[in-house]
């Protein structure tokens, strides 16, 4: 039996995989992000936190890209398994 | 001789786009600023089977949506300056994140070329692009270079000038949206190709005014002035309509 766990990006530990389905998020700031590829069917790693959550790295397309927290609390994805 | 004929070229950054500027105008070229922006572009000068091209190196973008100046600069050059072509540089090492923006340009314009560069980096890292799969899936020719090793770059150079002599049709991939989008997207490029009428791409800008790119339409209300207003007032303008 397998749940499927949706969680925020922002709650992603590092070595996380994510599977991204919905973005939360307006205007400029929601291209820009699906420009750099957080884009929903794709598969971005969590790469590292820093010591208070904010921001965090993750990898997405080959690329390393940092989020602020205000903006990984607000791209939903699916917690693939290890 | 029938002119000179406008190349731009599109791209991300890094992706070698300049090499190729370089290398097809040798010395060339004079750098300008355009469309009133603190941008520069550099614009140089070739001929090639006794056919003059004119051709602008836009600035590297990721995207052309995000609105920084850099982007509108590259977007504007494409929609309202119009060029004989665009070519699309990609970086074959990082076809998946280049690729979004060949898509964009595709939306625009169909006079589009990809030159897929940096194919000597590629294959060192055992790449395979089968650039003749890309060219039916995006509906534009695809030609594999390496600036820095001057590879196919005579293909490029023989793709230019077969396209500019009218003996190449292209059909651009046209990205499909849900059904209530296309709906909307119908009603609104109707709307838009009667004010327009063929100057502007109306599938695009009914795109933009869904996507609320209020940018864009005032650029559109500065170079078209009056127009829009009357498109407007005749009960056929869709600049003021947005879906959300």
């Amino acid at each position: 039996m397998e749940m499927v766990k949706i969680i925020f990006l922002s709650e992603g530990i590092e070595g996380d995989k994510i599977r991204i389905s919905k973005l939360h998020l307006e205007g400029v700031m929601q291209r820009r992000l699906l420009d750099l590829g957080f884009v929903p069917g794709r598969v971005v790693e969590v790469v590292r936190k820093s010591p208070l959550g904010d921001p965090i790295a993750f990898r997405v397309s080959q690329t390393c890209i940092a989020l602020r927290k205000e903006e990984s609390r607000k791209i939903e994805g699916e917690l693939m398994e290890p | 001789m029938t002119g000179t004929y406008r190349i731009a070229l599109a791209g991300n950054p890094n992706t070698g786009k300049s090499t190729l500027f370089n290398l097809l105008t040798g010395l060339k070229q004079h750098t300008g600023n355009w469309a009133g922006k603190t941008v520069d572009m550099k614009a140089g000068y070739f001929s090639h089977k006794h056919k003059e091209y004119e051709i602008i190196d836009l600035p590297g973008t990721y995207s052309l949506y995000s609105n920084s100046i850099d982007e509108e600069v590259a977007r504007n050059y494409i929609v309202f300056e119009k060029p004989d072509i665009t070519i699309v540089v990609l970086d074959a090492t990082s076809l998946e994140r280049n690729l979004n923006l060949a898509l964009q340009v595709l939306e625009m314009t169909d006079r589009v070329i990809i030159a897929i560069n940096l194919m000597d980096e590629a294959d060192k890292r055992g790449i395979v692009i089968h650039e003749q799969i890309l060219m039916k899936r995006l509906g534009v020719p695809v030609i594999k270079i390496s600036s820095r090793n001057r590879t196919g770059i005579e293909m490029l150079l023989d793709t230019i000038d077969r396209f500019v002599s009218g003996a190449i049709t292209t059909e651009p991939l046209k990205v499909v949206y849900d059904a209530v989008t296309e709906e909307k997207i119908v009603s609104l490029a109707e709307k838009a190709e009667r004010i327009f009428q063929g100057e502007l791409p109306a599938r695009w800008i009914a795109l933009r005014l869904l996507d609320g790119d209020e940018r864009l339409m005032a650029e559109i209300a500065k170079r078209f002035a009056g127009r829009v207003e009357d498109g407007v007032r005749t009960g056929q303008g869709a600049v003021a309509e947005r879906s959300f």
